[in-house]
């Protein structure tokens, strides 16, 4: 239990500077900076209850923030995206889920992949929808979660695959 | 009573979520009035700190464009230095110079989202203040928004609050530079008439109207220019002479006569 919170500790700060001083800087094609702070929902412990979930997203996406100079719009983006992770996940493993000892290591490929892909949709369209505000660049909007989206999907593998749980 | 207790507990989370959202909500609203919040920037002592130490490393790399960027201003420096007339005394009395300039480092540089601010390692210490002007060697950066004690955030010209008088170069015509958000080597001037004859590639430089920069900054060179729909005005988008996406040291302006003029300014208004 108490290695979970620490992992979770580590994960956090971790994300947090590799977004910040990392993945923030990229640019790829002049505005594509992809969100890996992300995966901390990703990774997030299945049994741990909600209100935890939420409260540490509202913590990462507002260290985010304060770093980027976007006040609040990385947090509402985590925010919402902490909140929906349930049922992403119900909808993507399905039955599995309610059993005691489903983890996310133990689901196919494609579960994760989608699992991970759903994430960064839902992060990204609030992102961005509140980053721009207004329907008359709803174009620009999708331009932007598609490019962003598809470098943050990649990175986030690269990155899940480096820092990969042993299989037990 | 016990269904109201028990109603909040089974939906905390949600309730959780709710409130979060609101205070998220509400930052939002209070970063996007006219001034970014006070404390939650980059300017604070943990962001800066951070960026500073990440900056004591990355600064080594590209030393050597930074040194051919200072000698090429040197060389312009001199040139003009060689050509002016020279003058018969020198002046000892420094209580007359409008303009005082400082240098900074930029430690977080940002210029892909709508609203760009950028991160300097000097702060209210170096007496660095809201509202001086910030520059590079080869053209204008922003304005300082916020200072904290050792860093200050700059609002970049690549922000959509941004708006700086301009004028175009050698004639008196002026306008205001905004940025409409969609490129960051594009920003747009506004409200000059359409009787003033434009041609593209002409220069753009800051006007005299502003009192936070002195006038004749280069700013950018017209790329494209267009009719508004009312006719009577133009659209012009210029291409910025600075490369804002590899900055690393500027120049902060203060203007010594700014409290003097703002005092008048609001004088005025108050009279009327």
């Amino acid at each position: 239990m108490t290695y979970n919170y620490l992992l979770a500790g580590i994960r956090f700060f971790a994300l947090v500077l590799a977004q910040v001083l990392i993945f923030n800087r990229m640019d790829l094609f002049g505005f594509v900076n992809p969100m890996v702070y992300i995966l901390f929902l990703y990774w997030f412990p299945v049994r741990e209850n909600r209100t935890s979930l939420i409260l540490s997203a509202f913590l990462l996406g507002f260290a985010v923030d304060l770093f980027s100079d976007t006040m609040a719009l990385h947090t509402i983006a985590a925010l919402t995206t902490a909140f929906l992770r349930y049922p992403l996940m119900r909808f993507v493993f399905g039955v599995n889920m309610e059993f005691q000892n489903f983890r996310l290591s133990n689901s196919t490929r494609v579960q994760q992949f989608t699992f991970l892909a759903l994430l960064v949709v839902v992060h990204h369209l609030v992102f961005f929808a509140f980053e721009i505000f207004s329907l008359s660049n709803l174009l620009l909007i999708l331009k932007r979660v598609v490019l962003t989206g598809l470098c943050t999907f990649v990175f986030s593998i690269l990155l899940t695959s480096l820092f990969a749980i042993r299989r037990e | 009573m016990q269904r109201i207790i028990n109603f909040i507990l089974r939906n905390r989370s949600s309730l959780l979520f709710l409130f979060l959202l609101a205070v998220a909500l509400l930052l939002t609203v209070q970063n996007n009035a006219l001034h970014q919040s006070r404390y939650f920037n980059s300017a604070n002592w943990l962001t800066g700190s951070v960026y500073n130490t990440s900056n004591s490393v990355t600064g080594y790399f590209g030393l050597e464009q930074e040194n051919d960027k200072l000698l090429e201003e040197n060389r312009r420096l001199r040139r003009l230095l060689f050509n002016s007339e020279p003058r018969d005394s020198m002046e000892l009395d420094t209580s007359g110079i409008r303009y005082q300039v400082m240098t900074a480092s930029i430690i977080k540089n940002s210029y892909s989202k709508p609203d760009n601010y950028i991160t300097i390692d000097k702060g209210r210490a170096d007496s660095v203040v809201q509202d001086m002007g910030v520059i590079t060697s080869r053209g204008i950066l922003g304005i300082v928004e916020k200072a904290s004690r050792n860093y200050a955030s700059v609002q970049s010209i690549l922000n959509s609050k941004s708006n700086i008088n301009a004028k175009i170069a050698g004639t008196d015509y002026f306008g205001s530079l905004t940025w409409d958000g969609r490129d960051y080597q594009l920003v747009q001037l506004e409200d000059i008439p359409r009787l003033v004859p434009l041609q593209e590639g002409d220069t753009i430089v800051t006007g005299a109207m502003s009192s936070i920069f002195p006038e004749n900054i280069p700013i950018g060179t017209i790329e494209a220019f267009s009719l508004t729909e009312s006719q009577s005005f133009y659209e012009i988008d210029v291409r910025l002479i600075n490369d804002m996406t590899n900055l690393k040291q500027v120049y902060l302006i203060r203007n010594r006569d700014r409290e003097e003029i703002l005092q008048l300014e609001s004088d005025v208004a108050n009279d009327l």
